[in-house]
Order: structure tokens, then sequence, then C-alpha cells
């Protein structure tokens, strides 16, 4: 009976961590539908804008991202710093993400292949189909899979360029400007998510 | 203003270039590395910068405001067009690679295109099955060499380059551009002047059309816009370079390995 009993949990635990990991190209492309889904549905802008940030919240590392913009900076700052920048970076990354989406209306995205560059990673193909007004846009999308059940998001390569090496030295520019303060970013940070 | 322009290069180049014959990939990736290019002349650029975005505003932005809502068949082939004549110059790159097959392609694909594509209207080429085009020029061939950058640079008018680049696009008026030869250096009386600096004026409103959502977001978005400028036209660069675009082989991956948030 106690050996029956191993043997179901041994299965049941097998099956269900299986079916918990999601494949890195199906989770891009069901955040892409929900996204699209959500930019052809016909409500205000702002509607919009606070259910992409929904969907961005689930499906971005928000933190990593952050992190990996402030570059080298990051290994200077105190826990307070830290706590502080993690913040002021969510609500920018929110804000500029979303505003940035809720451009399109409808745009039709499809996922082509995906390579596996280590456990960590696996960066994943798509293509944005062209319209009348724009060539169509090759889109890769870096996601972190070391929890395989919560892939998350952690850069964006369109046409081959990188959206969080463009900001980490847009950052590192502003930093440079600043005597290297890590308060002069914070205000900026702070300034763009007022405005 | 344009003897400190050249000062500036020369100066740039001579102090940064550095030939390495038979270099390979890696010695080329790093050289060309985005974040390893110095912003030598950041004052000047900046100003250049303001100036080009001035422009843009009044010239380019509402030029290819109205180009990009033209009928999609009249886009494809003025972009078409440009394209077939940048091969004047991509081909003779090809062969200063050592790229000789590739040569041959873009050079039958630049005599079908002339003729049955109509002047390059059409890219018959691609609908027989040629590989897909890449552009290339002089500052490419140089790097591949092993020649280094330089300083990044932004002229007036002709927005980001490098100072290898700049140099090299000079070969382009002393005979490296066929295109060039036949309008405004040599008197040919089937072109003009004019057909070349309206086709240079074309290609920037075409690209600044393709690009004008991406641009207009960009701007909007940045926390510094001339950063965000200079940052992508570097990543730009060293992939046309390395002719990839796969980021795994033009970006160092270290740093992503360090964030551990999960």
């Amino acid at each position: 009976m106690k050996r029956k009993l191993l043997v179901s949990l041994v299965i049941f635990f097998s099956i269900s961590s299986v079916s918990l990991s999601i494949e890195p190209d199906i989770f891009v492309q069901s955040t892409v539908n929900r996204a699209s889904k959500l930019l052809g549905e016909d409500i205000t802008k702002e509607e919009k804008i606070k259910k992409l940030k929904l969907i961005a919240k689930e499906t971005v590392d928000i933190k990593g991202i952050g992190f990996y913009t402030l570059g080298a900076k990051r290994k200077s700052l105190n826990d307070a710093e830290k706590k502080k920048y993690a913040e002021l970076f969510e609500e920018y990354f929110l804000k500029s993400f979303s505003s940035r989406l809720a451009e399109y209306t409808n745009p039709e995205i499809d996922v082509t292949n995906k390579d596996k560059l280590n456990d960590n990673y696996t960066i994943v193909n798509s293509v944005l189909k062209a319209t009348n007004e724009r060539p169509e846009i090759n889109i890769d999308w870096r996601i972190y899979t070391k929890n395989p059940d919560n892939p998350l998001i952690r850069d964006l390569i369109i046409e081959g360029l990188s959206l969080a090496r463009t900001q980490k030295e847009e950052f590192t520019s502003v930093l440079n400007s600043n005597d290297n303060d890590i308060e002069a970013l914070f205000k900026v940070l702070k300034e763009f998510s007022q405005n | 203003m344009f003897k400190k322009i050249i000062l500036i290069l020369i100066t740039t180049f001579t102090l940064i270039v550095n030939v390495h014959a038979g270099s390979d990939g890696e010695i080329v990736l790093k050289k060309n590395e985005p974040s390893e290019i110095k912003d030598c002349s950041e004052t000047f650029n900046k100003a250049s910068f303001a100036l080009n975005q001035g422009l843009d505003k009044i010239i380019f932005k509402p030029v290819s405001s109205v180009y990009r809502v033209l009928p999609s068949p009249i886009k494809t082939g003025v972009s078409n067009s440009l394209n077939n004549l940048s091969n004047v110059v991509t081909i003779p790159n090809n062969i200063l690679q050592g790229d000789f097959a590739l040569a041959g392609i873009n050079s039958g694909r630049f005599l079908i295109n002339t003729t049955v594509g109509i002047l390059g209207l059409v890219d018959v080429a691609t609908y027989l099955g040629f590989n897909e085009y890449v552009k290339e020029d002089y500052g490419q061939s140089l790097a591949s060499h092993g020649v280094g950058p330089g300083c990044y640079l932004v002229l007036p008018v002709l927005g980001p380059t490098t100072a290898r680049d700049t140099i090299a696009s000079l070969t382009n008026f002393i005979g490296g551009d066929a295109w060039y030869n036949v309008t405004v250096k040599n008197d040919t009386h089937y072109f003009k002047d004019i057909d070349y600096y309206a086709s240079r004026v074309t290609a920037g409103v075409d690209f600044r059309a393709k690009n004008f959502d991406s641009i207009e977001n960009l701007e909007k978005n940045s926390l510094d816009f001339y950063a965000s400028v200079k940052s992508l036209y570097l990543q730009d660069r060293q992939q046309r370079i390395l002719n990839s675009k796969k980021i795994i082989e033009t970006q160092d991956d270290s740093d992503w390995e360090e964030i551990e948030t999960q």
C-alpha cells in the first residue's frame, strides 16, 4: 500500500512538473496574443495603458532588466539605494513600455523559431507583419528560463538591436554627465514618470 | 568649421586606427563593440545632433510623413531602385572583403534588376531566388581588415558615423562610387549632378519614413535621446560589419548572467 502510494506520488509530481513548465516560444506567442487582443479592443488609450501595465508586470522581469540597465553602477549601491532604484525603475519602465505599445493597433506577431542559449536563456524569434506604413520587422525575445514554470521577458531585440542594451547605454550617459551620482539618475527617472 | 572637422577626423583616425592584417572575427567584434567606441568630440557631436534634429523637424519629418502614406507599390519601387543603385558600391566592397562569389551574385542581381526590373523598380532577382541583398560599404571593408572605428562622430546633415567610416566614405568621391562618377564627377550627357543629390535625399526620406514610428517613439520615451541614437547606430554598424543579426554573436552575455532576481 505504502509502495503504491509512493509510486502514485512520483507519477503525479512528474506529470505536474511537466505540465507546469512553459515552453518559451509558447509563452511569447500567448503574451503577444494577449497584448494584441487588448490593443485591438475598443477602449480608451488610458485603459489600454493600464491593462498593458498589468501584462508587463506578469510577463517581464522588470527588476532584472533594471539591474542590467544600471551596468557596473549596481555593484556600488547600498540596499536602500537598490530598493529605491528598483521602485523608480519599475515606474519608469511601465510608463515607457506601455506608452510605446499603446501607439500600435492590433499588431500581428508570429513566433517563428527559438534558440536555447543555456539553462537560463532562450532567444525566441518572431516577425511583426508589415503594414502599408512600415515594412516587416524581426523581433527576438530574450527569455529568462531559470524557473521554467515562470519564464520572463528580459529583452526585446528589434532587427538585431537590443532595447535593454540601448537603455543601459542611455543610463550610463545620464550617470556620466552627472559625476556618476545615482541621485541624478533617480531625479531623471522620477521626472520621466511624473510627466 | 570645415577645417575643424577635418582636424578632428585626422587626429582621431591616426590616434586610434590600428591595422591588423588577417584579424579574426573576435578582434573585429571587440574593436567595434559599441561601449568601447569613444565620443571624443562630444560637444561638437551634440551641436551637430541638435542641428540635425532641427533639420529633421522642418524637412525630413514633414516630407516623410507624406511619403509614408503613398501607395505601397510606389514606396517599394523607390526602395528597390535605391537598393539596386547601391550595388555599384556593394560589389567593389564584396571584392575588397574577399567575397568574390557574392560579388558575382550581386553583379547578376544588378544586371537583371536594371534591365528586366526596369531600372531597379522591380526586384526581379529576389523573385528568381537570389539571396537577400546586403549592402556593403568602404567603412565595412576597412573594418573587416581590422581597422578600428576611431571616435564616434555626428556630422551635420549626414548624421552618426565613426572616424573610420567618414574617411572611408571619401572613397565614393574619388572613383569608388560609379553612380557618383556618372552623375557628378564626369559629364556623361545622360545624367546631371541633381540626379545624384536627389537619390541621396530620397534615400534619407525613405529611411525616415520606414522608421517613422520607431523614431518618434524613441524620442518621446528616451531619458537621453542622443545616447539612445548613438547606441542604436553603433549596434547596427557592428552587425553590418560582422554580417550578423544574431544578438548572441554581437553581444557579451556575461552581464546578463550576473543578474539574479528569481
